[in-house]
């Protein structure tokens, strides 16, 4: 009984709050983009607002569980949960039904289906929390080094082979994370680098990257630093590694990945031949320019919830799930856009805020975890509405329909108010 | 420690940063650029899909195969139809007021959001059209959206064409691309290569006058986004042949499928009977497919692709080669043959020849003892026996046998070579032997092959072990197709060597010159065959044969079935030799044989029932 209230009582309410105004919000906005006058019902288990409403409550459910979890269980079941992540996560490659080209998703029975690629990203955000929690660990050591990346590649490699490059790429943002806990600044910088690499290497013609890698690197050496002879060997072997690495991803794509799904990616990417090339970018400007036009539409104020007539499957697909945002655009207009975009900020803000103030290294990682995979789902969803940022599948967190995603940016998220609750605890 | 603490704060600006510069986006496009607000608010803006035309597919001489024509959809916004001349508009779509609240009523029940454009009238003729379009300012709320649909000019290859149709609510579903309204391939070529084919939609908005009338781009066309016209494609067909053999195939059951062993390319595919492609286009398409769908004699199933057929004897040339690379039998091996083959208890009967009977021979005669023979010392090489079927079975797959192709065709067939797990399950483990199964040796019993596996079996012994994958698109735009996809320039072997291939090759051209395929030898030409006959548990045999020339640079190979016709000799000869006449010389010089064949009858006896066995994925 003891326990329980001081739950309560140690409860970050701030967090809670933003999360239920934030999911309140995303149900708002997918009834409205799948609004009908015509046909009116609130919870038709039909349409995709129905089924989040289902989904919200078996959310709060799962949030309320873990809220009375002993937090203890967390850092020492760290490695267990993640290592079944992984194992699911293999298996879906196996056992999941093809969907858009895709093996990510899992049966479950009853017409749905999860998708464990969601779920990982907690799980992984625990295990690093876990190996970099422990006392003797410094991150200025190789091995550390080597170890924190492969607990985070590990997943990137299996959902890469599952075909969701989108969802890959958010791990790039545990980055931050080992920023936070001691690798150079640099490295923050590489993880850019990588990334930017990662999506140019697919989208580029090689020669053109390989320009733009060689003045990159003749640009590091004239204007940092003293011009010495080691600095020079330095800088190009940065660079040649560069060159390596788009390589190598050309490797995993023609060769560690089969065929089709190669051709799938690269259909997706447009990259099967130079008559499809166009046709995928195409295909792509075609929903940028779709979005900007429904966002561009709201105005100031909007037209108002429901009243969109831009969006609401009209010519952008995939309105309710990675192109949700649009919605809010159109409906609610700057003003909306911009609260939603002001309440993300504050969110993301208040977990570093949160980070900063425990005792426990654990629950610090697992903070700043948290804090990254929310911007860059954030930063990268947004920009894509907005085109400025390349059109990669991943969905804007708390908004986007589907059960998978909100399930775990909810479990993501209360397992960090739990952890918070008990910070007093802990001497 | 507290160095790194202060790290928060560049994390933190991160964020800020990141909000801030799409803050300052939102405020560009929402608030600075007015035109987006103009163009959603203002009704006198219409959003109209740019549908590209699809590409065309032209034979391998460059002949159209297919074609697009104009189509005219009348598209109805239903929130802004106002004061609509019910009547007026029924009778220039000639529908009554009845059909005209149907339409709506129907578009309800599907939910239909009410300012989004739906096709209310699909694909109407020309005449309508014109009427229609005079007259379309008393009518608020509806325009007509232009589109092209298929054309076939020459009526042939309807299976293996395809055909085009409006996209399922499933397909939008599991779809990022696909949007309710648009047009899919949904079987054959149209189906296989729909991606290159369609192109891309894409979206013009345009203002429109009071009296309903389109005038200029809104905003010089700077939202707009233009659709890509699809890719054309070359097939390998050529449309002269695939004429050719539908014109055969009229009156009988079955297929022909001619390979060109070199490529791999199909250059004609056909399947009986078959319907105008035509039928499938345009505003009485739904209709045509039910009356299709519901014909006895099965016209919209691809037999070329989906039946599948004990191959008969024409199996036994590949029984003859997996025996020589296991080195059971030589070219000088010699059985006897007394009618048949007889032991433990097992007799399987033959026709009456010269006995004892050599490798070649046995292939010219077709002699069944020597196969049964051939085959139990293939299984009974090894020990167990099943270990020896194992491997006899790894063989035969090795020629494309019992597994897809797969082509670039879809809904092939695996087929069947039963795997020794199935027998085991039927005998029970170490419980069947060789002569348990011993028709395989000549292959009946449980095999099954498509006329599509059959005539790339053909090509790979005209190409004495190998075959290319068989396609039959040669160029996707002007890409060839082994650029465009490399699985079909690649060289599959089997597992027999070369070496072996020359003594059935030989015996192949034998069969020919005095053999079972005496009647489809052509003058000039040396060809290499071999009849076969698929038995029909439900009525008359299947007639088979496969055949290619000339013998020693290979042009054609070609696998003919015909259903419920007797042995291979009386129909499926001199089909596949009539063919391989035309494509090797362009015409032909047998204007009897020609006209018995078209003319020819060979229809099932009984009613209601498909000999072609279809094998359950
Ligand atoms: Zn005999």
């Amino acid at each position: 009984m003891r326990e329980q209230r001081s739950i309560v009582q140690n409860i970050d309410w701030p967090l809670l709050v933003i999360y239920i105004a934030l999911v309140t919000m995303g149900w708002l906005n997918i009834y409205a983009a799948v609004y009908d006058p015509e046909n009116i019902s609130l919870f038709d288990l039909d349409m995709q607002y129905g089924k989040q409403a289902m989904f919200i409550g078996i959310c709060a459910l799962v949030g309320t569980v873990i809220l009375f979890t002993d937090g203890k269980l967390f850092p020492t079941f760290s490695f267990w949960i993640y290592a079944f992540m992984m194992v699911l996560l293999v298996a879906t490659i196996f056992l999941g039904k093809e969907v858009k080209g895709s093996h990510s998703w899992l049966n479950i029975g009853g017409g749905f289906s999860l998708q464990p690629a969601e779920l990982a990203k907690f799980s992984t955000c625990l295990a690093l929390a876990r190996y970099l929690g422990e006392i003797n660990i410094k991150m200025d050591k190789l091995q550390t080094r080597l170890i924190s990346a492969a607990l985070i590649l590990l997943p990137v490699i299996i959902i890469l082979m599952q075909n969701e490059t989108g969802l890959a790429i958010v791990y790039f943002s545990f980055v931050f994370v080992l920023y936070r806990e001691g690798l150079p600044g640099g490295f923050l910088l590489l993880g850019f680098a990588v990334a930017l690499l990662f999506i140019l290497s697919l989208l580029v013609e090689k020669t053109i990257l390989f320009a733009i890698i060689g003045a990159a690197a003749i640009l590091v050496f004239m204007f940092f630093g003293k011009r010495r002879f080691s600095r020079l060997l330095r800088v190009a072997a940065v660079a040649g590694m560069a060159v390596a690495f788009t390589f190598s991803v050309n490797y995993i794509f023609t060769k560690v990945l089969k065929p089709h799904q190669s051709i799938r990616i690269n259909a997706l990417l447009g990259k099967i031949d130079e008559s499809n090339r166009k046709i995928a970018e195409k295909g792509i400007l075609y929903n940028v320019n779709q979005s900007k036009i429904a966002i561009g539409s709201g105005g100031l104020v909007g037209k108002g919830w429901t009243k969109g007539t831009q969006t609401k499957y009209d010519f952008v697909p995939e309105q309710d799930t990675d192109f949700i945002f649009c919605t809010v655009g159109e409906e609610w207009g700057f003003i909306g856009s911009s609260a939603v975009l002001l309440l993300f900020m504050t969110l993301i803000l208040r977990i570093i805020y949160i980070a900063e103030r425990q005792k426990a290294p654990f629950t610090r990682i697992y903070a700043y975890g948290v804090a990254s995979i929310l911007m860059f789902h954030l930063m990268v969803n947004v920009g894509m509405t907005l085109g400025l940022m390349p059109v990669i599948g991943i969905p804007l967190p708390f908004f986007s329909y589907g059960g998978s995603s909100l399930l775990g940016f909810t479990i993501l998220l209360f397992i960090l108010i739990r952890l918070d609750s008990y910070r007093m605890q802990i001497l | 420690m507290k160095q790194l603490s202060s790290r928060q704060y560049v994390i933190a600006g991160l964020v800020v940063a990141i909000c801030l510069t799409y803050i300052g986006r939102l405020f560009f496009i929402q608030i600075v650029d007015d035109k987006y607000k103009i163009m959603s608010v203002n009704n006198a803006i219409r959003r109209i899909v740019d549908y590209p035309p699809r590409g065309v597919i032209y034979d391998r001489t460059g002949k159209l195969l297919v074609a697009n024509q104009a189509a005219y959809d009348l598209m109805v916004i239903p929130n802004q139809v106002k004061d609509c001349d019910t009547t007026e508009l029924c009778r220039l779509i000639n529908i009554d007021t009845k059909g005209f609240n149907d339409r709506f009523a129907k578009l309800k029940k599907q939910k239909h959001p009410w300012y989004q454009p739906a096709v209310f009238e699909g694909q109407l003729s020309g005449k309508a059209y014109a009427a229609l379009q005079e007259k379309l300012y008393d009518f608020q709320g509806f325009y007509v959206q232009a589109r092209t649909i298929r054309n076939y000019p020459k009526n042939v290859g309807a299976h293996l064409l395809g055909y085009v149709g409006e996209v399922s609510e499933k397909i939008v579903k599991d779809s990022s691309y696909y949007l309710m309204g648009d047009y899919i391939g949904l079987s054959g070529i149209e189906k296989s290569y729909e991606v290159p084919l369609r192109g891309i939609r894409g979206v013009r908005h345009v203002e429109k006058d009071v009296f309903n009338r389109e005038r200029a781009a809104f905003a010089d066309g700077r939202f707009d986004t233009l659709g890509i016209a699809g890719v054309d494609l070359t097939s390998s067909i050529d449309l002269d042949l695939q004429e050719y053999g539908e014109k055969l195939m009229r009156n009988k059951i079955g297929s022909i499928v001619a390979i060109e062993p070199a490529t791999g390319e199909i250059l004609a595919l056909v399947s009986s009977p078959t319907y105008d492609p035509n039928l499938l286009v345009g505003h009485e398409r739904s209709k045509n497919y039910v009356v299709l769908l519901r014909d006895t004699m099965k016209p919209l199933f691809n037999r070329a692709l989906m039946a599948s057929y004990p191959p008969g004897s024409t199996f036994k040339i590949a029984n003859a080669l997996v025996g020589q690379e296991i080195g059971v039998v030589t070219p000088d091996t010699r059985y006897s043959c007394n009618r048949g083959f007889s032991a433990g208890g097992v007799h399987v009967g033959c026709h009456a020849h010269a006995s004892p009977v050599d490798l070649k021979f046995s292939i010219t005669t077709s002699c069944n003892a020597y196969y049964c023979n051939v085959f139990r010392s293939i299984v009974e090489h090894y020990k167990p026996s099943e270990a020896g079927y194992r491997t006899w079975r790894d063989y035969i797959m090795s020629f494309g046998f019992g597994a897809k192709l797969p082509s670039d065709l879809p809904n092939e067939l695996r087929g069947n070579v039963p795997s020794a797990e199935y027998y085991n399950k039927m005998y029970g483990k170490g419980r069947w032997k060789a002569l348990s199964v011993i028709s395989l040796g000549i292959g009946q019993g449980e095999m099954g092959v498509t006329p599509l596996q059959m005539a790339n079996y053909t090509a790979t012994l005209a190409n004495r072990g190998w075959y290319i994958l068989p396609h039959a698109i040669k160029k996707v735009g002007d890409k060839p197709i082994g650029v465009y996809n490399p699985k079909f320039g690649e060289k599959h072997y089997t597992k027999v060597q070369k070496k072996y291939f020359d003594v059935v090759v030989d015996a192949m051209a034998n069969v020919m010159t005095n053999g079972t395929g005496r009647i489809a030898q052509i003058d000039s030409v040396v060809l290499g065959g071999k009849t076969g006959t698929a038995q029909n548990p439900h009525g008359k045999d299947h007639s088979i044969f496969i055949c290619f020339g000339p013998v020693a640079n290979p042009k054609i190979a070609i696998a003919v079935y015909v259903e419920n016709a007797g042995f291979g000799a009386t129909w499926a000869a001199p089909i596949a030799s009539l063919m391989i006449e035309k494509y090797l010389k362009g015409k032909t010089k047998r204007p009897e044989m020609e006209k018995r064949m078209m003319e020819g009858v060979v229809l099932p006896v009984y009613e209601n029932k498909t000999s072609a066995t279809p094998v359950d994925e």
